[in-house]
């Protein structure tokens, strides 16, 4: 069986390789067949780096032993657990709440948690963790970001220790799933003027909360949701709301054309008490959720490339399969300069994201650094969907070829967690020293 | 059961190979105590290409991995673990530097500790079942094993004789193309999957069992295990240390790609296909 099944390639075309390699190789080989003669023994001296376009910067050589088995085998587990369901989940706008559980299961929620039942791990391994799932669909990478970077994160750095041993071992396994309620319908990219209210009653310590938030990935099957509400001396807070206390509801929004395969809804408060128990006390102020935030961004960093990457390699393969007018698409000249632009911004994309990884893990890296390669990945990706659609003609708009529904996705992800255009302005505040968030100041 | 005490421990054979495409010989070759192949499995998209001076198919930057019937077989074993049947699972691999991945692989499984039979190089691209069953044998007789488990064959050479090998040279009991396998008292029940059907036969430990597909589904190695896999120990033993030879009998002549498919012939008639088939000497 071993040989038999053989394909029978490229002899020819192997030995030309060879042939053209060695040449370029040797500035003492007399002649072209000297340098096949001489085949193997003169090849092993000077070991010849090969071009690899699934990894042109050799990204794999910088991780370590553990990042490489840590990826390898959820890589494994995405295509072939994940990946079998998105197509009708996402047709069909279906959540899966049992991902979260098998993800729960093999420990890759909340990976950089140390304790609690989570795993512990760098911030470079979080990263390719996230990779690995947005190469299947960023609507499964938005509900693992969410439980935790935007959930298990902030009570884990915010909360107190009965809050940690409380809710973390639970989201950590999937048992129980967590939403983020900052975004509000008035307020988006400007969430310091929050129009949710925590007002606290003494006689009963609880805090009454009111307001709506809005685009809550996960919050219409949340078991629990952390949600940011301004107090009364005018700074931002976070409360644990629990599933099933008076006056909370979370409605499912309908007719969503992007991340179809996470549920996402409102989280309505009207008048919810929420016992004192439940608030975040280790911060106050915007910190909070800008904390939350970065976390997560980061992991979106690293996600918006693998999407880019399926949607690269999808499409290569498509080209190299269809003919048209006597050849294979990717004999033309302008789908090849398509692939080379993606496979640019993907290595580049990827070696910036590894060193970011690394500064997080060393304590070295500031808020700046999340936002400009957020901001670069995402939009990145998105061109590099839009364009992988655009070559596969008019097979790439139907969701068996998975492309278009990476575009639609990637609409969202460009434009939740800060969109391109706030990153922008962060960047240029930091430039400038000017901020330009707001007018007549 | 009071047999669980007496179960030392599984050993865990790890045959790392790496193939492209499924079925091409690679390089390290290494029974797995408890899986007796993990067989390398190039599952991407790597053609396979036969060397230039046709000694065999080329492996340079050829990614590696486990057999999948290997991986079986250190699922089974990590199971029995977990039963309490067995005290400690030991994964075992073959072959140069690189199937170190593949015991650290076993390891985040829950193997419980490696060990790296170094052979690299010529002996390496030489290394076949005699080899290793004798490797395995002398191990097994050092680690004082109980029960070896390894894959039913290497999905690169397809050879089935390492397992059957290790048995001979130990004078063990052995199941082979086990799809069941029940430790009863001091005797392993092992249902193995044979032409006629399903063989049920009970052996006595200290024995030899090698995995069939249907034994079990092997776990994907979690966040956590994977981590605790580092701090797991992974001996270094030459085949020297073992008193084993593992200088090759066999010589390979040459490797070819299998014959260009010709063109087939159309007929118009049954009478016309008979009388090619006649022509052809074939009817």
């Amino acid at each position: 069986m071993a040989l038999r099944s053989v394909s029978r390639l490229l002899v020819n075309s192997q030995r030309c390789v060879l042939f053209t390699a060695s040449r370029s190789q040797k500035t003492a080989a007399a002649s072209p067949w000297d340098a096949e003669k001489s085949g193997e023994k003169k090849q092993v001296k000077t070991p010849k780096a090969q071009f690899n376009w699934r990894d042109a910067l050799d990204l794999d050589g910088l991780l370590t032993e553990e990042e490489i088995m840590i990826r390898d085998s959820f890589r494994t587990y995405c295509q072939e657990k994940l990946m079998p369901r998105i197509l009708m989940a996402n047709r069909n706008e279906v959540f899966h709440r049992e991902i979260v559980s098998e993800m729960g299961e093999l420990g890759v929620l909340g990976p950089t948690i140390k304790g609690y039942g989570c795993a512990g791990t760098s911030y470079v391994a979080y990263g390719l963790i996230a990779r690995e799932v947005e190469r299947v669909d960023s609507g499964y990478r938005s509900v693992m970001s969410v439980q935790s970077s935007l959930v298990m994160h902030p009570i884990n750095a915010y909360g107190t220790e009965e809050q940690k041993e409380k809710y973390l071992p639970r989201l950590a396994r999937g048992e129980i799933l967590g939403c983020f309620g900052l975004t509000e319908p008035n307020h988006g990219s400007d969430p310091g003027s929050m129009d949710t209210r925590a007002k606290y009653n003494p006689s009963s310590r609880t805090f009454t909360l009111t307001g709506s938030k809005t685009w809550i990935t996960n919050s219409p099957v949340a078991d629990i949701c952390v949600v940011w509400a301004k107090c009364e001396d005018g700074k931002v807070r976070g409360f644990i709301l629990e599933r099933g206390m008076k006056g909370l509801s979370t409605p499912k929004i309908e007719g969503k054309f992007s991340l179809r395969a996470s549920a996402t809804g409102m989280i309505i408060m009207d008048e919810v008490e929420v016992p004192e128990e439940n608030l975040l006390p280790k911060v106050s102020g915007l910190a909070g959720p800008f904390g939350c935030l970065n976390n997560a961004r980061y992991g979106i960093a690293w996600g918006a490339l693998g999407a880019a990457e399926f949607c690269f390699h999808a499409a290569r393969q498509y080209t190299l399969d269809r003919i048209q007018f006597g050849v294979p698409l990717a004999r033309n000249q302008l789908i090849q300069k398509k692939m080379a632009d993606m496979l640019t911004e993907i290595a580049i994309g990827l070696q910036s994201c590894l060193q970011l990884g690394r500064l997080i893990d060393d304590k070295k890296a500031a808020p700046e650094m999340i936002s400009m390669l957020k901001r670069n990945s995402c939009g990145k990706a998105l061109d590099i969907a839009r364009q992988a659609r655009d070559m596969l003609g008019g097979n790439g708009i139907a969701d068996e070829y998975h492309i278009i529904r990476h575009v639609m996705n990637l609409e969202a992800v460009n434009t939740y967690e800060g969109t391109h255009d706030i990153h922008a302005l962060i960047l240029g505040r930091a430039i400038t020293g000017l901020q330009s968030f707001t007018v007549g100041k | 059961m009071h047999r669980s005490s007496e179960v030392k421990h599984v050993a865990s054979y790890l045959n790392t190979r790496g193939c492209e495409c499924f079925g091409q010989p690679c390089e390290s070759h290494c029974p797995v105590l408890t899986d007796r192949t993990i067989h390398v499995q190039l599952k991407t998209f790597i053609k396979i290409r036969v060397k230039p001076d046709r000694t065999g198919v080329v492996t340079d930057g050829v990614k590696h991995s486990m057999n999948p019937f290997c991986e079986i077989a250190v699922e089974e074993a990590i199971k029995l673990k977990e039963k309490k049947l067995v005290k400690e699972v030991v994964a075992v691999s073959c072959g140069p530097q690189q199937v170190q991945e593949t015991i650290r692989t076993a390891l985040a499984m829950g193997a419980d500790r490696g060990i790296h039979v170094e052979v690299s190089g010529k002996d390496y691209e030489t290394l076949g079942p005699l080899q290793v069953s004798k490797i395995f044998a002398a191990l097994a007789k050092k680690e004082q094993a109980d029960l070896i488990i390894l894959g039913k064959q290497a999905i690169d050479d397809d050879c089935n004789q390492t397992g059957q090998m290790i048995a001979a040279l130990l004078d063990w009991p052995q199941g082979t193309f086990a799809s069941e396998m029940t430790l009863e008292a001091d005797k392993m029940k092992v249902v193995r999957e044979v032409d006629g059907g399903l063989e049920t036969i009970k052996i006595k430990l200290p024995a030899v069992v090698t995995a069939d597909l249907r034994l079990n589904t092997p776990r994907y190695a979690t966040l956590p295990n994977i981590m605790k896999a580092k701090k797991k120990k992974i001996a270094n033993v030459k085949p020297a240390d073992l008193g084993v030879d593992v200088c090759s009998r066999l010589e390979v002549l040459k490797v070819d790609e299998p014959p260009q498919r010709q063109a087939g012939v159309k007929v118009e008639t049954v009478d016309d296909l008979v009388g090619k088939l006649k022509e052809a000497g074939r009817v």
